[in-house]
């Protein structure tokens, strides 16, 4: 079988849902090598195990993450020159495309991002992706090189299979050109314990309708019944009323979770182009007209301070 | 100082985008063009810094012979001059290989900062400030929500996941910014009417050293196999809500097992 390298995304060791789908989708096409940089690796392993990382390249060095993107291209690049590998994936996270793009460049392959689904056809790597919003389908392959694929969060759904993951310790003596850009300082925006926004199963976002800050409370109520991460509209990001982080659609996040909830989101296309790819669709909001009635599965008509706290109480009433 | 900033002609976002049957690349004839949104925030950035440390602004720009809507708005913003690169050659080119034609546009420029929008709303991979980064050898700089300069230093606000982080580098850089960084301004009369003075230097691709066998279809290192468009979404159901909207609305996520 041929190796797969799967770079790791994780907090200090807390690996990210994103990555035991990469690792599920390259145990189907080939052999996964997990690739961990930073600190934490003891914390990883045994979710790296769980799902079939039979090899992890490990490389702590606070080096890899004191600089913007650049050492981790640097040090995957590497890994690709020793190791051949048939294929790299990484998360379709604004990084994991950095890292991507650095790594195609450093040598010499195609990259391909945003993909929603990759297969092996006679041999070749193909990746399905969706674009223009989800209104048209493709698929690519990588022509040149070794397949640099960046796969979208949610595309895959995460099953174990125990492997060893046995530690392979890699070092790098980092190019000045890796050490251009400092990370002085890290600014943590508190998000409490609901789930990242591109990896949630469930995404409640709230727009325009909800009408300052204060009121967001009930969209993240109902978040809360439901498990759900917490999104909104740029209409809303932009009013100063919801962080940037949390913005869905084109110069925001992409999602598609199982399912979506659209509140006070009229749904122009710029918000579509980000959730359209949802499973399920719903959505509340007190104008009939609005085009966001024209995704959804099931869609109320109305106030959505009446209906969104209704519902939030019946789930509570459900439990 | 001086400032370059990269634009791109774009597909109008509110159009319906496709593409074309026989080249499966976009379809940039079937819809109207302007300027990419995030680049106007470039455009902007770029003007702030020159008013605050004096310079001047140079657009960049490629695509098709006629895409030019997308430098003569930026030349209207108050940019000087433009660079625009349009060559047959390129057309079909993936990120990558549009990096490198950038690039080597870049080379024959002089520049202290390189601005460019973090994101491209037709095709949205936001590859291309890393990969001009790698390609020139300077510090990626990307996703900037705050931009700071002090002599030969900058310092940036990069939006992450969870939060941001505060970057520092050394003269020159790669920019890219996000729209929150600052309020792009309207062109002014006076503005749109000194543009059509304004100096617009047209290249090949020849003309910056470009081999045309690493751009265009024959230099991407990707290629579109197929593309279909996708089927449209099933009709919903849509209620009014006379009093009891919410615990419907419970009702069919429990139909569909999410409660």
């Amino acid at each position: 079988m041929s190796e797969i390298l799967v770079l790791v995304e994780h907090t200090d060791g807390d690996v990210k849902k994103v990555t035991l789908e990469l690792l599920t989708k390259a145990r189907a096409l080939g052999a996964p090598s997990a690739v961990f940089i930073g600190s934490g690796f003891e914390k990883a392993k045994d979710k790296l195990a769980e799902y079939g990382a039979a090899k992890v390249y490990v490389a702590e060095s606070a080096e890899l993450t004191g600089y913007v993107v650049a050492p981790k291209a640097e040090l995957l690049a590497k890994l690709v020159t020793d190791h051949e590998p048939a294929a790299v994936l990484v998360a379709a996270t604004a990084e994991g495309k950095e890292v991507a793009g650095r790594l195609a460049v450093k040598t010499s392959s195609g990259v391909l991002t945003d993909a929603v689904d990759l297969n092996l056809v006679d041999g070749a790597f193909v990746a399905e992706q969706s674009i223009f919003g989800g209104s048209s389908i493709v698929h690519s392959a990588v022509t040149a090189g070794t397949p640099i694929i960046a796969m979208r969060p949610n595309a895959t759904p995460p099953a174990p299979e125990a492997a060893a993951a046995e530690r392979v310790d890699v070092e790098v003596t980092l190019t000045e050109a890796a050490k251009l850009a400092r990370v002085v300082e890290k600014v943590v925006v508190p998000k409490g314990d609901r789930p990242e926004l591109t990896e949630a199963a469930i995404v409640v976002s709230g727009g325009r309708g909800v009408g300052s800050a204060e009121k967001f409370s009930v969209i993240e109520a109902l978040a809360d019944q439901l498990g759900a991460a917490v999104g909104a509209s740029r209409a809303a990001v932009d009013s100063g009323w919801y962080p940037h982080q949390s913005q869905v659609g084109q110069t925001g996040k992409t999602v598609s979770p199982q399912l979506y909830v659209a509140c006070g989101i009229s749904g122009a296309i710029q918000h579509r182009a980000g959730m359209q790819t949802s499973k399920t669709i719903v959505a509340v909001n007190k104008d009939a007209e609005a085009p966001i009635f024209e995704l959804v599965d099931y869609g109320v008509v109305g106030d959505l301070f009446a209906v969104v706290p209704q519902a939030t109480e019946e789930i509570a009433k459900r439990k | 100082m001086k400032i370059v900033v990269l634009v791109k002609q774009v597909p109008d976002t509110a159009a319906d985008k496709r593409l074309d049957p026989d080249t499966l690349a976009v379809d940039r004839g079937a819809v109207d063009g302007l300027i990419n949104e995030m680049d106007e925030f470039a455009i902007e950035e770029a003007l702030q810094l020159v008013e605050k440390h004096g310079g001047e602004v140079t657009v960049v720009s490629m695509g098709p012979e006629d895409a030019n809507d997308a430098y003569k708005k930026a030349l209207q913003m108050g940019a000087d001059k433009a660079v625009f690169l349009t060559d047959p050659a390129l057309a079909g080119s993936d990120a990558l290989a549009t990096s490198l034609a950038l690039a080597k546009v870049l080379g024959t420029l002089e520049y202290d900062l390189v601005i460019l929008g973090s994101e491209a709303s037709d095709a949205r991979t936001s590859l291309v400030p890393a990969l001009l980064a790698e390609r020139l050898g300077l510090p990626q700089l990307s996703f900037a929500s705050k931009v700071e300069i002090e002599g030969a230093a900058i310092k940036i606000n990069r939006l992450t996941d969870y939060g941001h982080d505060v970057v520092e580098a050394a003269l020159p850089a790669v920019v890219s910014v996000v729209e929150k960084i600052n309020e792009p301004r309207y062109p002014s009369f006076k503005g749109i009417m000194a543009a059509k003075k304004k100096p617009v230097d047209t290249l090949d691709a020849a003309g910056v050293g470009i081999d045309a066998a690493e751009v265009g279809w024959a230099g991407s290192r990707t290629k579109v196999l197929d593309a279909t468009v996708a089927p449209p979404r099933a009709k919903g159901t849509i209620v009014s809500d006379e009093g009891n909207g919410g615990v419907e609305l419970v009702e069919f996520l429990a139909s569909k097992k999410f409660v």
